[in-house]
């Protein structure tokens, strides 16, 4: 690891690819575990996987994971090649699923900087006992030795080949021997070139002197094919014993075939000097097999690209800013194309120019937008892991079932509704499903279903978690409800969604006993809390003995909104269109006043509050008459009302900004960010939930 | 996905030149300083865009290339009058703990370096007074305020208690 031929940059791309080979690989465990075997197509996979992470890991020098990797990689090879009948898929899923969390936990460890030291021997054994017994299930020894045939070839290579140059002619001075090693790779260990380079690097400090062919094994890509044909050639001037050097050779990793000779000094001298000649050859040789050769290469590259290459992976972060960047854009056009000095100006020329900038700068906007566009579905398969360990820890057969994880929503909403959806998915799971007999005496399926959709609704993407379990308890909630004192009317009073909605409540908790799961006392008011820092919002819908259903309704993005600008006094803000149903004047309606002096508005029947913006917010205006303003009518769930303004500016798509930290922490209430208009000043955001709470 | 950790070196390279060094400015004849590893820039006093339900010394926020950031008055923060912004107010913008804040003072004077053995602590007979002040500085005949830029910028509960 500490290598310094290793720097940083290869780290991460060896973390990104690591993890998204797990995540892939638990993937395959999982849908694997669900058709109850392992197709081919999935055991090729595993194979495949395994044997990049082996590669990758030998090549970061991360020891352990090599070696689990190479483990797992035999397994998978005994299982492909020998298709024994008899295997115990829950253990082997088991096996490899205890895999992933031991790579993931290493992998976790690089990132934060430490030393990858897990033991996994505990694993390897693990995995050891498991083929050995599936060996002996199946009583194929023929297999068996074709799975070590490799290594036992590689083994037999080993021994010291007796050459001519053999014979002890003349022992180099100083107590110094000459030896010459060629390497043979495994087949398709790919990079040759860079292993090759590793040996050297790793030589160093353990020779005097050596040289390799071919030389050039860095800067050209050419001698990986040159090395996996005709081997890599080292030879040394060291003080080190004949045994040593050949062991050395010998752990290479991948090695399939190693060649091993003493040689004089007069030999090695000659050797090195004619070492730099080899380049030429080399390249040579590459072009003669060129047709053939590159061949191979265009296919590679073409299974590279099917696999990702055509992907990068970007900082969020800059992302973020480049957001910001484009929103400044949008607001300097602004700036030039409507400036003071312009008008009354004839600029036919001028404003064509700024048309097409217009265009473009529209365009960039809307790009970007849909770059920080994420689909759903690797939070999706992540519940499915959850799924799967609580359904064996609690003994409920539970099937998962995703519908339209290829909807997409903004990455950072991603990353703040992963929690809360595990949340509901373990409560569903420990709390909403009844155990099999409970089930089975209900007259259901024995097998409880967990589903989780995600579909777009206009602007928002709804979400819903549903179990078909024995719903929610009516009367369990309100007793502990009271019990907490969280009651706020009487409960014969209540609707039956008010008292669904009393387990979002903060100390709210019906779970009897506590569980490795879920029931900590921190309940469903996390969940509220996480969704609404993103805009969002969560409902319960149940039915005693068919099911629960949570709906959580996520905004697309909040990074745009499309907002109707408006002024109260000489500060500006901005509502969300979303929320308004409509934009009324006195003039036709009929003002209510009642006995506290609330004013309220009459609206074709219906009759809404008055909140006066210029009051609510204590900024002065002169439009305080009622008559003089208008009036927006505020859809909030099911509590609407109207919001008197002195006057609307217009419709806009704006760029939402937080309010600054040390804003926030003040918590105003009715504002939610902020934006820039097209003059550079500021617009509040108005946070409509904020005004009824 | 992946930390980024560099620049640390070259942070810490900067902090230490800029130790000892204080931006100094005034608020009515009194001159105040704070240390200058804190301040990020000066600027002109700009249209502020009030935000409500916040207390009297935030002014608001405003527009700093794309940023948006609070506006606190020093004066207010001091229970001093309110005094119209001339050409000669500033903005000073501060950064600390993840807080970016622009303290606007009447006027901003100059960069002194301060060894550490001319502060001294404040005295602690009114302590209600001197909470911002985390030492009194001699330069020459001049007497200077360091201000506790953490303490302008957080302490504020206890604040909000009295207020009660």
């Amino acid at each position: 690891m500490a290598d310094d031929f290793l720097n940083d940059s290869m780290l991460e791309v060896y973390i990104f690819e690591t993890s998204q080979n797990i995540e892939q690989l638990e993937n395959a465990v999982l849908e694997s575990e669900k058709t109850g075997r392992y197709s081919e197509a999935a055991i090729n996979e595993i194979f495949r996987i395994m044997h990049t992470i082996k590669g990758s890991s030998a090549m970061m020098m991360l020891g352990n994971l090599a070696e689990l990797a190479h483990k797992m990689e035999d397994l998978f090879y005994y299982i492909r090649e020998a298709q024994p009948k008899q295997v115990d898929y829950a253990a082997l899923s088991d096996l490899v699923l205890s895999g992933i969390d031991f790579i993931q936990a290493e992998l976790k460890k690089i990132q934060d900087k430490k030393p990858a030291d897990g033991d996994a021997n505990e694993l390897l054994a693990a995995i050891a006992v498991f083929l050995e017994q599936l060996k002996a299930a199946n009583g194929d020894l023929q297999q068996e030795q074709d799975t070590s045939s490799v290594q036992a070839a590689a083994g037999d290579e080993y021994a010291l080949q007796p050459t001519p140059d053999d014979e002890h002619k003349s022992r180099p001075a100083e107590g110094l021997s000459a030896y010459e090693a060629v390497l043979y790779y495994e087949e398709g260990c790919e990079m040759e070139n860079i292993r090759a380079y590793g040996v050297i690097h790793n030589l160093q400090g353990l020779v005097e002197d050596l040289y390799y062919r071919p030389a050039d094994i860095l800067e050209n890509d050419e001698t990986a094919a040159y090395i996996s044909k005709h081997g890599f050639t080292v030879g040394v001037l060291t003080d080190k014993p004949a045994d040593e050097m050949r062991r050395f050779f010998a752990d290479v990793l991948f090695l399939a075939k190693l060649e091993f000779r003493e040689l004089d000094a007069a030999t090695f001298a000659e050797r090195k000097g004619g070492a730099g000649t080899v380049r030429t050859q080399v390249k040579a040789a590459a072009a003669g097999s060129g047709e053939n050769g590159g061949k191979v290469r265009a296919q590679e590259t073409a299974v590279a690209s099917s696999s990702g290459q055509g992907m990068i992976s970007v900082n969020v972060a800059k992302l973020d800013k480049l957001m910001d960047l484009v929103g400044e854009m949008v607001i300097a056009e602004d700036m030039v194309v409507q400036n003071p000095d312009l008008n009354g100006l004839e600029l036919e020329n001028f404003r064509q120019a700024a048309r097409q900038l217009r265009k473009i700068t529209s365009e960039i906007q809307d790009l970007v937008m849909s770059v920080r566009m994420v689909p759903l579905a690797n939070t999706f398969l992540k519940m499915q892991r959850i799924v799967r360990d609580m359904s064996k820890k609690l003994q409920k057969e539970v099937r998962l079932q995703l519908i339209g994880e290829d909807t997409e929503v903004d990455k950072n909403i991603i990353e703040h509704i992963s929690d809360p959806l595990m949340h509901l998915i373990r409560n569903a799971v420990d709390h909403g499903l009844e155990t099999a007999e409970e089930r089975l005496a209900a007259g259901k399926d024995k097998t409880g279903t967990v589903t989780l959709e995600a579909r777009n609704v206009g602007n928002h993407v709804l979400i819903m978690v549903r179990d078909d379990g024995r719903g929610l308890n009516k009367e369990k909630i309100i007793s502990r409800a009271e019990k907490h004192g969280l009651l706020t009317k009487p409960a014969a009073e209540m609707t039956e969604k008010e008292i669904f909605q009393l387990i979002f409540l903060p100390g709210f908790s019906t779970s009897e006993q506590i569980t490795e799961y879920s029931g900590r006392g921190v309940g469903m008011d996390v969940v509220v809390k996480n969704l609404e820092k993103v805009g969002g919002s969560v409902s319960v819908d149940s039915v005693s003995g068919q099911g629960t259903a949570f709906t959580l309704k996520l905004p697309l993005t909040m990074a745009i909104i499309e907002g109707m600008n408006l002024t109260v006094g000489r500060a500006r803000y901005t509502i969300p269109i979303s929320a308004i149903k409509e934009s009324v004047r006195l003039e036709n309606h009929k003002l209510v006043r009642d006995t506290d002096g609330n004013e309220m508005l009459l609206v074709r029947g219906e009759c809404y509050p008055i909140i006066r913006l210029h009051e609510f917010f204590k900024v002065p205006t002169e439009v305080t008459n009622l008559a003089d303003g208008i009036f927006i009518l505020v859809d909030y769930e099911e509590k609407p009302f109207c919001l008197f303004v002195d006057d609307l500016l217009g419709q806009q798509e704006v760029v939402v900004k937080a309010l600054p930290r040390y804003i926030q922490n003040k918590r105003v209430r009715g504002i939610g960010g902020c934006t820039l208009l097209g003059d550079g000043s500021i617009s509040l955001i108005l946070d409509v939930s904020g005004f009824v709470a | 996905m992946v930390d980024y950790v560099s620049f640390q070196g070259y942070e810490e390279e900067e902090e230490d030149t800029l130790r000892g060094k204080y931006l100094t400015f005034f608020i009515d004849n009194d001159s105040y300083g704070i240390e200058l590893r804190y301040v990020t820039e000066i600027i002109g006093i700009q249209p502020v865009t009030e935000v409500p339900e916040l207390p009297d010394y935030i002014r608001g926020i405003i527009n700093l290339r794309g940023r948006i950031i609070p506006i606190m008055d020093v004066r207010l923060r001091f229970r001093k009058p309110f005094r119209e912004y001339d050409d000669r107010t500033c903005v000073i913008i501060v950064e600390m703990s993840g807080i970016t804040m622009g303290l606007v003072v009447d006027s901003v004077a100059e960069v002194l370096s301060i060894p550490d053995e001319d502060i001294v602590e404040p005295p602690e007979i009114q302590k209600n007074h001197n909470r911002y002040v985390q030492g009194i500085a001699r330069v020459g005949d001049d007497v200077k305020l360091i201000l506790d830029c953490n303490k302008i910028l957080t302490d504020d509960e206890v604040e909000q208690l009295s207020q009660l």
